[in-house]
């Protein structure tokens, strides 16, 4: 089995890419695929949380990579699959505790015996960034619908392309269709226009994720989540599947509400 | 047009976003990618002055990617 290397990442912070992660490693992973994901974002522990596992940490990729623990001592496994295990990043050290080369070696070995190993790649465009990006078979690109993080990630498409890193789709995330309906909001076609990567999924703006994350379940772990249902989409698409992108603007209004949003305007 | 008088004109924010991305990254795209062209741009200035009256202002240095060819477009208006 040679599994494939999946990195999440985005430039700019806050838009969402431990959140992905987790969605599209435990849909994986839910879809009976063997799943892990590695969290890269070292001293800035996160994705434990968001998967709801932090209490089962004792070692972390650190130790991994500096042999202080068997590799699959490091390996958490999930509450809700048997399919999906997780890497946390350390907590108390960074980012210059690993180095490329050593994320690459890691990925190798995980490849043995995993589908999936996905990597949460820390923001910015720094070493971080670059251990998490270099062993990518295929990366994914987390962006809202604000100008800075279609900027930034425009420049880690750029950084991408000259480190031959080809495979690369795009998330746009956190799409509220109230604000693009009013033109408030650069919509999914806006964004494509300026970015130009191929299209993976769109993520309406869901205010439930705070919940969720709350209590450590990711929405795709939720039936009636407009998110985790966009991220179920994305996931059928990760494993080869044509899916129809989601059509977030449908939204039913009553008369009263129109008259008011006319006026508003 | 009475209707204008209730729904107060104003430009979609969305499109100026997209507009201010586009000519801001088309800048970054160049810059990122040939890091030499800044120092070009003042050579053949200096080499063009020598020779006619311009603007260096005025001149446009463009990095274009179509399909598979990549052009190099410099726009030098004469005074």
């Amino acid at each position: 089995m040679a599994g494939k290397v999946i990195t999440i990442t985005s430039g700019k912070g806050g838009v969402g890419k431990s959140t992905t992660t987790a969605n599209l490693a435990l849909g994986l992973a839910l879809a009976g695929k063997r799943v892990v994901a590695v969290d890269l974002d070292i001293g800035l522990r996160n994705l434990d949380m968001i998967l709801g596992l932090e209490n089962r940490i004792v070692y972390d990729v650190v130790n991994i990579v500096e042999k202080a623990c068997k590799l699959n001592q490091a390996l958490i496994k999930d509450k809700r699959t048997d399919n999906l295990y997780l890497i946390a990043a350390a907590q108390t050290r960074d980012k210059s505790a690993v180095n490329a080369q050593q994320i690459i070696d890691l990925t190798n070995e995980l490849k043995q015996s995993f589908d999936f190993i996905i990597l949460d790649s820390p923001a910015g465009i720094e070493s971080g960034f670059k251990n998490a990006m270099l062993p990518a078979d295929e990366v994914i690109i987390v962006t809202t619908p604000e100008i800075s993080a279609v900027r930034d990630a425009d420049r880690v498409i750029g950084i991408l392309e000259s480190n031959e890193k080809n495979e690369m789709s795009l998330i746009i995330n956190r799409i509220n269709p109230v604000l693009v309906k009013k033109g408030d909001m650069m919509s999914k076609d806006d964004v494509l226009q300026v970015l130009s990567i191929p299209l993976l999924g769109i993520v309406p703006e869901d205010s439930n994720i705070v919940s969720y994350t709350n209590i450590g379940e990711p929405s795709i772990l939720h039936k009636d989540s407009k998110s985790g249902k966009a991220y179920k989409n994305i996931v059928q698409r990760l494993l080869g599947h044509d899916v129809p992108l989601m059509d977030i603007m449908e939204e039913k209004k009553g008369i009263l509400k129109s008259i008011i949003d006319f006026f508003k305007e | 047009m009475w209707l204008d008088f209730f729904k107060k004109k104003k430009k979609k924010s969305a499109q100026e976003a997209k507009e201010r991305l586009q000519i801001i990254l088309a800048h970054e795209r160049v810059a990122n990618k040939a890091p030499f062209l800044d120092d070009m741009r003042k050579d053949i200035i200096e080499v063009i002055k020598k020779y006619v009256d311009i603007d260096p202002k005025s001149i446009n240095v463009v990095l274009q990617k179509d399909e598979s060819v990549e052009v190099l477009e410099i726009n030098i208006p004469i005074k």
